[in-house]
C-alpha cells in the first residue's frame, strides 16, 4: 500500500508538468485549432537559458523569473515572425513550420549547449515530505504547478485583457469589431503558452535531467492528457494531465514496467481519438453537409 | 444638427474578382437615423463592412472630417463607430455580461462602464435577467439586442447597424426600432441602418438611400422616399 500510495503521488507531481504543457497545447489550439509541436522544445530551450543563469551564479528563484519572461518574449517573437506569416496557409504547410521549429530548436539547443546529459537544480529540500510518501521536489512541483494554474485561470477569468483573449479566440471578427487587436492577442497566448511551458520544463528537469531531448517524452504525455480532457478544453486537460501522470507512475510500476510507461501515453492517445475523439469534456462539434 | 458626421464618395469593393460597390456615395448629417434600402445583394452590408475596414475599398470616407478608408478595423473602432453585425456577432461562449463588457473594451474611462451597463439594462431589462447566461442560450431577439447593447457600451458617436430585424418577430422588431429611436433622441447617437424592411426602416429614419446594384439610385428624406412611386411598388409592396 506504501509503495501505492508513492507512485500515485509521485505520479500527481509529474502530471502536474504534464497538466502544465497540456494547458498550454490547448490554450494554442483554441486560438488557433492548431497543435503546437514544437510546445516541448520551446520549453527545453527556455530550460537551458535557466541553466545558464543558474551555472552563471544567479540564485534559483531569479532566475527562474527570469526564465519565465524570457520565454514568454520567445513564444511572442515565434508568433509574430514565424507562424504570423503562415497564419492563413493549409494545415500541413502549418505543421511543417512546427515540426522545423521543433528539429531546429533542437538542434541550436544541442549546438550550443552540447547533448551531454546535465543535471538541473530543484529549488527544494533533498529531504522527503509527507512520511518519506514524496521528495520535496515533488511536492514543490505539485505546489509551484498549481500556483501557474491559478494565475492563469485568474487572468482569464477575471481581468479585462484575459476577457479580450478568449473572445479573439472564439470570434475573431466580432472580437475586432469591439476593437480588440486580434493579432497580438495570438502572440499574447504563444507567450503564455511559452511561459507555462518554460514553467513546466524546469520543474521536469530535476527528474528527467536536461538534455535536448528531454520533453519528447513529455510532450507525447501531454497530447495525451489534451486528448482525454478534450483538446477544446482548458480545465479538461488539467485533469488529464493530473490523470495521465497518476496512471503513467502506477501502471509502469505494477502492471507493464518502466520500459513501457510511454506506451500508456500512446495507447490513451489512439484510444480516446477511436472511441471519444471530443475527450472527457470536449464539446461535439457536428457540421452539416 | 452640427453638419456633415460622414461623407462617402465614390466607394468602390470587390471580394476578390467579384465588385459589389461600383462608387457609392453618400452622407449622413451628425445625430440623425439614415437608412440605405436594396434588395438582396445590393451591396447594403458590403458598404457597411467597407465602412469599418472590414474590406477593402478605393475610394474615399470621411468621419467627423477626416479620411478613415483604409484604416484597420480596430483603429475605427477606436473613433467612436459601432457596428453591430449582419449575424449579431455574439461571442456564443461567453456570458451576457462578458458580451457587453467586451463592448467597452477600448475605453479609457473604466469608471463609467458599471454605469452604462446600467444604462443598456434599462433598455433591455431582459438582458439584466440573463446577464450570468451563456449568450449562445438567448433567443434570436435577446441576441440582437445584445449586439445593439454591446455597441451601445463603446459609447459610440455612430452606430452601424445591419439588419436589426432580421429574423424577429414583428413584435420585438417594434420595441427594437422603439428603443433605437430613444436612444438616438436621447444620447445623440447618429445611426446608419441597413435594412431590408423598408417600411420599418423609413418609419425609423429621417433620411434614406436606396441602394441598387452597388450604386445609389434614390436618395432623400424618409418622407419623399416613401411616397415616390417606384420604391412603393418595389419595396413597401402597395
Amino acid at each position: 500500500m506504501d509503495a501505492f500510495l508513492h507512485q500515485v503521488l509521485a505520479g500527481l507531481a509529474t502530471g502536474g508538468i504534464y497538466a502544465s504543457l497540456a494547458l498550454a497545447l490547448v490554450m494554442i489550439y483554441q486560438a488557433t485549432h492548431l497543435v503546437n509541436f514544437a510546445q516541448g522544445e520551446m520549453a527545453m530551450f527556455a530550460t537551458y537559458i535557466a541553466w545558464s543563469l543558474i551555472n552563471a551564479g544567479m540564485p534559483y528563484w531569479p532566475a527562474f523569473l527570469l526564465t519565465v519572461i524570457f520565454a514568454f518574449v520567445l513564444g511572442v517573437v515565434i508568433e509574430r515572425v514565424i507562424i504570423r506569416p503562415v497564419e492563413n496557409a493549409p494545415v500541413l504547410a502549418v505543421v511543417v513550420v512546427f515540426i522545423a521549429l521543433l528539429v531546429i530548436l533542437n538542434s541550436v539547443t544541442g549546438w550550443i549547449y552540447t547533448y551531454t546529459i546535465k543535471p538541473f537544480p530543484s529549488p527544494f529540500p533533498a529531504e522527503p515530505v509527507f512520511g518519506k510518501y514524496m521528495s520535496a521536489h515533488e511536492a514543490g512541483a505539485i505546489g509551484v504547478t498549481l500556483v501557474v494554474l491559478l494565475l492563469i485561470y485568474a487572468f482569464f477569468r477575471f481581468t479585462p485583457l484575459g476577457l479580450a483573449m478568449r473572445a479573439a479566440a472564439q470570434n475573431p471578427d466580432s472580437a475586432r469589431l469591439v476593437g480588440i487587436r486580434v493579432g497580438w492577442m495570438l502572440a499574447l497566448g504563444w507567450g503564455l503558452a511559452a511561459a507555462i511551458g518554460g514553467v513546466a520544463g524546469m520543474m521536469v528537469a530535476p527528474i528527467v535531467y536536461l538534455d535536448p531531448n528531454m520533453m519528447g517524452g513529455v510532450l507525447l504525455y501531454a497530447f495525451a492528457a489534451a486528448l482525454v480532457g478534450g483538446i477544446d478544453n482548458p480545465a479538461g486537460a488539467v485533469f488529464g494531465g493530473f490523470l495521465v501522470g497518476v496512471l503513467e507512475n502506477v501502471l509502469g510500476a505494477f502492471v507493464i514496467g518502466n520500459e513501457l510507461k510511454l506506451a500508456v501515453a500512446l495507447v490513451l492517445i489512439i484510444g480516446v481519438l477511436t472511441v471519444k475523439p471530443s475527450g472527457f469534456f470536449g464539446k461535439v462539434f457536428v457540421t452539416r453537409v | 444638427m452640427t453638419g456633415t458626421l460622414l461623407e462617402v464618395s465614390n466607394l468602390h469593393a470587390a471580394y476578390g474578382l467579384t465588385r459589389v460597390l461600383h462608387g457609392i456615395s453618400f452622407a449622413m448629417q451628425d445625430g440623425t437615423i439614415t437608412t440605405l434600402l436594396g434588395a438582396n445583394g445590393a451591396g447594403k452590408t458590403t458598404t457597411l463592412r467597407a465602412l469599418c475596414g472590414m474590406v477593402k475599398t478605393q475610394g474615399e470616407v470621411r468621419f467627423a472630417g477626416s479620411r478613415i478608408d483604409g484604416k484597420a478595423t480596430e483603429d475605427v473602432v477606436r473613433l467612436g463607430i459601432a457596428h453591430v453585425p449582419d449575424g449579431r456577432g455574439t461571442f456564443v461562449n461567453l456570458t451576457t455580461e462578458e458580451n457587453l463588457r467586451l463592448g467597452a473594451y477600448v475605453r479609457k474611462d473604466r469608471e463609467n462602464v458599471e454605469a452604462d451597463l446600467e444604462r443598456v439594462f434599462s433598455y433591455f431589462p431582459r438582458l439584466k435577467e440573463r446577464r450570468a447566461q451563456q449568450a449562445g442560450t438567448l433567443s434570436g431577439g435577446e441576441q440582437q439586442m445584445l449586439a445593439v447593447s454591446r455597441g451601445l457600451m463603446l459609447r459610440p458617436k455612430l452606430m452601424l447597424l445591419d439588419e436589426p430585424s432580421f429574423g424577429l418577430a414583428p413584435l420585438i422588431v417594434r420595441e427594437l426600432f422603439e428603443i433605437l429611436r430613444t436612444v438616438n433622441a436621447k444620447e445623440k447617437v447618429s445611426m446608419l441602418v441597413v435594412e431590408q424592411n423598408a417600411a420599418m426602416a423609413l418609419d425609423l429614419a429621417d433620411h434614406a438611400y436606396l441602394i441598387e446594384t452597388g450604386r445609389v439610385v434614390l436618395s432623400g428624406t424618409a418622407d419623399e422616399i416613401r411616397r415616390n412611386d417606384a420604391v412603393r411598388r418595389s419595396y413597401l409592396g402597395y
